[in-house]
């Protein structure tokens, strides 16, 4: 509170003081502008990173998945084990190996999307209709160039649908990573329910939220630009 | 790092279990804020997503409720709680510090799971069966409570258990606001350097979270109508992570 304090009296009259606690307060903003870059720019690292494993180790589990009927429930079995775990219990069972470091967020992080994006794979791939395979083949296509000139991109829809509910969610839980202090806009929020310090929580709250909304907007944009065959047929 | 070693010793002392600040007491209150969390969510979300399946209408609001939840992070409603004046830090009888805060945001976050999937189990009863049935002369009621709900029963109940799920996990991130339960162990573990105790308290919620999943999966096998293998449909909408297309995904029988 001796911070808080001091600032107001710097500043003279403002919205965050030992008297003055409101939840919306521009002044915090311009005054924590740095502390609030800073966190966002960590937030959206660990986000990003976090997506991208994800989508690395995804994409070639899905097909051994998709090879071997057998592994596929296992695969799945396995990653709904994962996803009932909850976020504040799995980043304690990395740190014997990674300690105390943005690795262990992503690593988390990177599991949860990951069981999100198998399945969101899985589907797509299913999703290409036995005709189109079919013709493919009639063309000449090998399996390489049948999965990447045909399935892939038939499939678009349904992985971007995968990658929303992954990335949405990512962003959310990443607040959770101030567990081992790398939870970017976590971080405010813990030192502002810690100071009651409400300015700090609803700011940081509010970008997160925002954040998620910024980035889902940036893959339905993505779909749309890789997917124009769509356009005509999409309400 | 020591750190294996610690955690088992730790869970093997039995002193750590008992006591008002055990990890047995801790255990027992965390279940009881999750079932009273998910008992609420359930006594308000269901009515509202069966009566509204039933009619046939505000699908839109069913659907897209899954997706707002999921942009909010639960941390950040908890925090949001906790230094608001009401509900604030208060105890609430055997929940503990902050017992209603979290309770609240815990049957906020348990809600959306159990309407949207309610709501689409509903919606997605074959019509030529709700056809027949108005065709034999059932009243609205009694088509709802003798073809709609049977049949939409297992996909209701894979909803609870999605709710399930978020809530225990929700319930451990409320020790990050210092509120009740077992994520306790975990902050308070880490606060002091001592990982053996976090990790050992990470490791008793994993435990029980994978436990509370496997005994809801049995619930549902037993409400399954007909009890044959699994359909795909129901498969898609357990609780493991979220499938897409799940609402608007056409009948497979």
């Amino acid at each position: 509170m001796t911070l808080l304090g001091a600032a107001a009296a710097a500043d003279g009259p403002s919205c965050y003081s030992t008297t003055e606690n409101r939840w919306v307060c521009w002044q915090y903003v311009v005054d924590r502008q740095q502390d609030i870059v800073d966190a966002t720019q960590q937030h959206v690292e660990i986000t990003v990173l976090a997506l991208l494993l994800a989508m690395a180790i995804a994409f070639p589990l899905a097909l051994v998945a998709r090879r071997f009927p057998r592994l596929e429930s296992s695969v799945l079995g396995v990653s709904t084990g994962i996803y009932t775990i909850p976020s504040l219990a799995l980043f304690p069972l990395f740190l014997p190996f990674t300690g105390l470091t943005e690795t262990t967020v992503v690593l988390g992080l990177a599991l949860y999307a990951l069981t999100i994006l198998v399945r969101a794979m899985l589907d797509g791939l299913r999703s290409v209709p036995e005709e189109v395979r079919e013709s493919a083949t009639g063309l000449g296509y090998g399996p390489t160039r049948m999965l990447f000139l045909v399935e892939l991109p038939l499939g678009l829809p349904v992985f971007a649908a995968g990658l929303r509910v992954a990335s949405v969610s990512t962003v959310a839980l990443t607040t959770v990573g101030v567990l081992v202090s790398y939870g970017g806009l976590g971080n405010l929020i813990q030192h502002g329910v810690a100071r009651n310090f409400r300015a700090e929580l609803f700011t940081a709250s509010v970008i997160c939220v925002l954040l998620a909304l910024a980035l889902d907007a940036l893959i339905v944009l993505g779909q749309y630009l890789l997917t124009p065959w769509t356009r005509g047929v999409r309400l | 790092m020591n750190t294996f070693a610690d955690t088992w010793d730790y869970l093997l002392d039995g002193s750590n279990w008992s006591g008002s600040d055990g990890m047995l007491h801790l255990l027992v209150q965390q279940l009881l804020l999750s079932i009273t969390a998910l008992g609420i969510a359930a006594a308000v979300g269901l009515p509202l997503a069966l009566w509204l399946g039933h009619l046939g209408r505000g699908g839109f609001l069913a659907i897209n409720i899954s997706n707002v939840g999921r942009a909010v992070p639960t941390f950040a409603l908890l925090a949001v709680f906790v230094v608001a004046d009401w509900p604030g830090t208060a105890h609430l009888g055997p929940y503990g510090r902050a017992g209603l805060a979290t309770l609240l945001a815990l049957a906020l976050f348990a809600l959306p799971a159990i309407i949207t999937n309610a709501y689409v189990a509903v919606r997605e009863v074959p019509a030529e069966l709700t056809q027949v049935a108005d065709g034999m002369g059932m009243t609205g009621w009694q088509r709802f409570t003798r073809v709609e709900l049977p049949i939409a029963l297992p996909l209701v109940v894979s909803g609870v258990r999605l709710a399930l799920v978020q809530v225990w996990a929700t319930a451990t991130i409320a020790a990050l606001v210092a509120g009740p339960g077992l994520g306790r162990v975990i902050t308070d573990g880490f606060a002091a350097n001592y990982y053996g105790k976090g990790i050992a308290g990470a490791v008793v919620v994993a435990v029980v979270a994978l436990g509370l999943e496997g005994t809801m999966a049995l619930v549902q096998r037993a409400v399954r109508p007909g009890r044959g293998p699994l359909r795909n449909r129901e498969r898609g909408m357990s609780a493991g992570p979220p499938r897409l297309g799940t609402a608007v995904e056409p009948l497979d029988r």
